[in-house]
């Protein structure tokens, strides 16, 4: 498997905690996963996005080591997941979409074994316990049986165990299911937290919910990876208004920044494909009529004018409501 | 790390009631068996004692309690060792342990001494009933130690059996049943066809099939003869049948 040239370059660098490249897996003739490319730093938060059936469980799987790739590598902290699984699972906190909580033991009990499954040292693993407990608000319950507790503070006991080891990597599969608004509040509040010295992947369905904890977002679509960007370049994208404008004739980009900086309002133009300019404008001044002017009056053949995708919901809705991935 | 999954295990069985009822169950027809056998000695004893060499209390009723022990071991392991892998898949906690850094061979040693650790229990508690009467008559030790290491060997096949089916389904009760079937098979197996080969002239082939005739094994050991080649046939079948477990496993994860 030919590593693609990004990643090979990158291979030293010590803060990547997970890389895969190529990930792939086929059930049967089915693609579910098709060729992902994926690296995360220390101190990030990934936000995972898809429609139902995008393969984004299927690529948790895959990272955690729990279903084999059909093609493609993960490291997780420069440790390959098929060779050494088990050296690289240590570096992994895992909260899959069914909580894989036992029933019949406590809160406590149930923590405890976490820790021991993942080597939590027994000097440390009381500490570590109470540490987890307090971090997910289960304290109050930490004596109680899981079976008897709510779907939410079910949630959180799942939670607790994927940080109860402290782990390099956190990748939770929609975390955030059945909780009441105000644990949902806690909850990002946690990520948040953690993304400060760990790494999270999080798969969700709730938009908002990544462009308020999520440092960069990817997108998949029919197992595909359809977009990937900062929040932060995300939240310039419609801080600022953008308009995108469509003109049959074209000049150079060049002639064109500099005829269009002379309106008032632009702040700055970019090619967004072909004969498709993206302009960055003020939020004051509305330089739409001044640009429609100027193209007439050129002859640029002004074909479409208006705002460019404003969010996050726009960005996700229009890769992935038709069928043909872009 | 085995030892981890071993004691969680354990507990779980444990608390779930399925372990209750069977060591109720084991522990009132072994009793009952123990005290008719009892019966029937003291009525005989006098007659015994006119033998130039007459057998003893061990040979007459430890030996035969043991054996109803070996008996209810075909039906008692497949309820006990039904949910250790089953149920875990079908409750999805099984991703806990698979995602932890735990290798598949550890969580299957974990899960089998699990439930070795049970029937060990209950090998213990049957033991203490003509343990109980070592004070009032003399107990041949060797020949109780020989039986007991039989009954041990036996319990660890039957359990690696029952593992390998629990691995094979999500449903407890289709595991118990699938693995109480394999196990009678297996028995018909060792009186059946071990024999019939043997007849034949077959003798290789026979002393294979022999390894899949654990009852068959458990016999010379229960008399108090330490037969090595059926001490390798059940170490062979447990560990046969651990292996398969292991790769079944593995298959999941690669099959999804």
């Amino acid at each position: 498997m030919p590593v693609p040239a990004e990643f090979a370059q990158s291979t030293t660098a010590p803060a990547a905690t997970i890389r895969a490249s190529g990930l792939s897996r086929r059930f049967g003739t089915h693609t579910a996963v098709n060729g992902i490319n994926l690296e995360l730093r220390r101190g990030e938060v990934l936000g995972f996005l898809g429609p139902n059936g995008a393969g984004k469980t299927t690529t948790m799987q895959m990272l955690t080591g729990n279903l084999a790739p059909s093609a493609g590598s993960v490291s997780i902290c420069g440790v390959d997941m098929l060779d050494m699984p088990v050296e690289a699972k240590m570096h992994i906190g895992y909260l899959p979409e069914t909580p894989p909580l036992y029933r019949d033991m406590t809160v406590t009990e149930f923590l405890d074994l976490a820790a021991r499954l993942h080597r939590v040292p027994g000097a440390r693993r009381r500490a570590a316990v109470e540490k987890a407990r307090e971090r997910c608000g289960l304290s109050d319950v930490s004596r109680k049986l899981i079976g008897t507790l709510s779907k939410g503070y079910q949630q959180r006991v799942g939670i607790a165990q994927a940080i109860v080891h402290e782990p390099d990597v956190i990748i939770l599969d929609e975390p955030t299911v059945g909780l009441d608004p105000n644990q949902i509040r806690d909850i990002r509040t946690l990520i948040r937290e953690l993304g400060s010295a760990h790494s999270v992947i999080l798969s969700t369905h709730i938009l908002p919910e990544v462009e308020a904890i999520c440092d960069r977002v990817q997108i998949m679509h029919h197992g595909k990876m359809v977009y990937t960007d900062t929040i932060a370049g995300l939240k310039l994208l419609h801080s600022g208004r953008t308009l995108l404008v469509g003109l049959h004739h074209a000049p150079a980009i060049d002639e064109l920044r500099a005829a269009l900086n002379k309106i008032a309002g632009v702040v700055e133009t970019e090619s967004a494909g072909e004969n498709l300019f993206r302009v960055r404008v003020a939020a004051d001044v509305d330089p739409t009529e001044g640009i429609v002017a100027l193209a007439a009056e050129r002859l640029w053949g002004l074909r479409q004018i208006g705002p460019a995708q404003t969010s996050l919901e726009d960005v996700f809705v229009n890769l992935t409501r038709n069928d043909t991935p872009q | 790390m085995i030892f981890t999954i071993a004691s969680k295990d354990l507990k779980s069985l444990f608390t779930s009631p399925i372990a209750w009822v069977v060591l109720t169950f084991v522990q009132i027809i072994v009793g009952y068996g123990f005290l008719k056998r009892f019966d029937d000695f003291l009525n005989v004893q006098p007659q015994l004692l006119q033998l130039p060499s007459p057998p003893g209390f061990t040979e007459l009723v430890a030996a035969p309690t043991f054996s109803t022990a070996a008996a209810i071991m075909l039906f008692a392991v497949p309820l006990l060792a039904m949910r250790l892998i089953a149920e875990e898949r079908r409750n999805q906690t099984m991703v806990l342990l698979t995602s932890a850094p735990i290798s598949i061979t550890d969580i299957v040693l974990g899960k089998f001494l699990a439930i070795l650790g049970m029937l060990l229990i209950i090998l213990s508690l049957i033991s203490l009933m003509p343990l109980s009467l070592s004070t009032a008559t003399q107990l041949d030790y060797r020949l109780i130690g020989s039986i007991f290491l039989g009954l041990t060997l036996t319990a660890a096949a039957f359990s690696a059996v029952s593992l390998y089916v629990s691995s094979l389904t999500t449903h407890p009760i289709v595991a118990a049943l699938g693995a109480f079937g394999v196990l009678i098979a297996m028995v018909f197996m060792g009186e059946n066809i071990g024999d019939n080969l043997q007849a034949r002239g077959l003798g290789v082939l026979a002393a294979f099939v022999q390894i899949f005739s654990p009852v068959k094994n458990y016999e010379p050991l229960g008399r108090g003869l330490l037969d090595s080649y059926a001490i390798v046939c059940l170490l062979l079948l447990t560990a046969l049948f651990l292996a398969l477990t292991v790769r079944q496993l593995e298959a999941r994860r690669l099959r999804g």
